[in-house]
């Protein structure tokens, strides 16, 4: 799969799950697993830092 | 066998490891992603699986406070409960609390507009800290060395105004180490304790990259821990200690969806098994 970014060939990992954070990284951008099906993977851009985010 | 349910917004190695031990303990787990998740007035535990027991790990506060009214709504119990969660949550309402429960805590200020607040830095004296009411990871947390600096941080709120930007929340500078001390609660429990040195600046915070050093927990500590969990409710907590060099120890922040990476790494407790049994007993409460 490549960087809708910038066209990069992005670096799955196979034990990569739903919800994780993925990143390029030739352009930095951040991408979160939405779905995953065997080796089919789907990815979305993902939510910037937000005001209320830490624990 | 249980079910426990883990609702997250953004996976992290922490949510990934409660489930691994869950599972290990012979659980099944369920996790939820806050962000597709559905809920109505209608929705009851028959037409919507959240298992025994939901841990709700989201990393957006609003969000996950909101998702745990839903949860306690179909009345299936979780950690942490709303209560709790909406005290931690709020730096104001955790200061009030704890000094209504005589547990030493900084000197802190509460100002509801930006000409009072400034009136009250003039009358306090600097330094002070700014820190915004809502918020984690040190984001926001100012030093107010001087006029000008408090003259700028207050511009800078009216111009962002947020409803919470309207809530004034300054601290005194506690004379203390440059580091503080990290300990996890479970249900009233320290059970893990390091300190975070300071990486530079008078920030402690491990998502700045300070660094983590296991911590003994002293008698001390764990009375005043335990005093601190019992005031906001229980739980699963992360409670922050300063040493204060003259008045000893301090809590100044109970944070209430814990991160433990960096903990994990110098302790030698299983912090996420203390935390999913503590979740099965919630079930059988």
């Amino acid at each position: 799969m490549n960087c809708p970014e910038c066209d990069a060939e992005l670096n799955i990992p196979d034990d990569a799950a739903v919800g994780e954070i993925i990143s390029c990284s030739d352009c930095g951008a951040d991408f979160e697993i939405s779905k995953k099906d065997g080796s089919t993977v789907e990815i979305k851009q993902a939510e910037t830092v937000g005001e209320d985010w830490g624990e | 066998m249980s079910k426990i349910c883990i609702v997250f917004d953004r996976l992290r190695s922490e949510e990934k490891l409660l489930e691994k031990q869950a599972i290990d303990l012979g659980h099944e787990t369920k996790m939820v992603d806050a962000k597709i998740t559905h809920f109505d007035t209608d929705s009851n535990k028959q037409n919507i699986d959240f298992g025994d027991v939901v841990l709700e790990r989201c990393i957006s506060y609003y969000r996950g406070l909101h998702f745990t009214a839903c949860i306690e709504f179909l009345d299936i119990p979780i950690i942490n409960k709303f209560s709790v969660s909406s005290l931690c949550g709020n730096k104001m309402l955790t200061s009030i609390i704890l000094k209504k429960n005589n547990i030493p805590t900084p000197k802190t200020y509460f100002s509801f507009s930006a000409d009072a607040a400034l009136e009250n830095i003039e009358k306090i004296g600097y330094p002070l800290i700014i820190k915004p009411v809502v918020g984690s990871w040190g984001r926001s947390v100012i030093p107010l060395k001087d006029r000008d600096t408090a003259d700028a941080i207050i511009e800078q709120r009216g111009i962002t105004d947020g409803p919470l930007d309207r809530i004034f929340y300054l601290q005194e500078v506690v004379d203390r180490p440059p580091r503080d001390i990290r300990v996890i609660t479970v249900n009233d429990r320290p059970i893990a304790a390091m300190y975070r040195k300071s990486s530079g600046g008078f920030k402690t915070n491990v998502a700045l990259g300070a660094d983590p050093e296991i911590c003994d927990i002293t008698n001390e500590m764990e009375d005043l821990c335990t005093k601190a969990s019992k005031a906001v409710g229980g739980g699963i907590l992360g409670i922050d200690l300063m040493e204060d060099k003259k008045r000893g120890l301090m809590v100044h922040e109970i944070n209430n969806t814990v991160e433990f990476k960096g903990l994990i790494k110098v302790s030698k407790t299983n912090i996420p098994k203390e935390m999913i049994e503590f979740a099965l007993d919630s079930i059988r409460k």
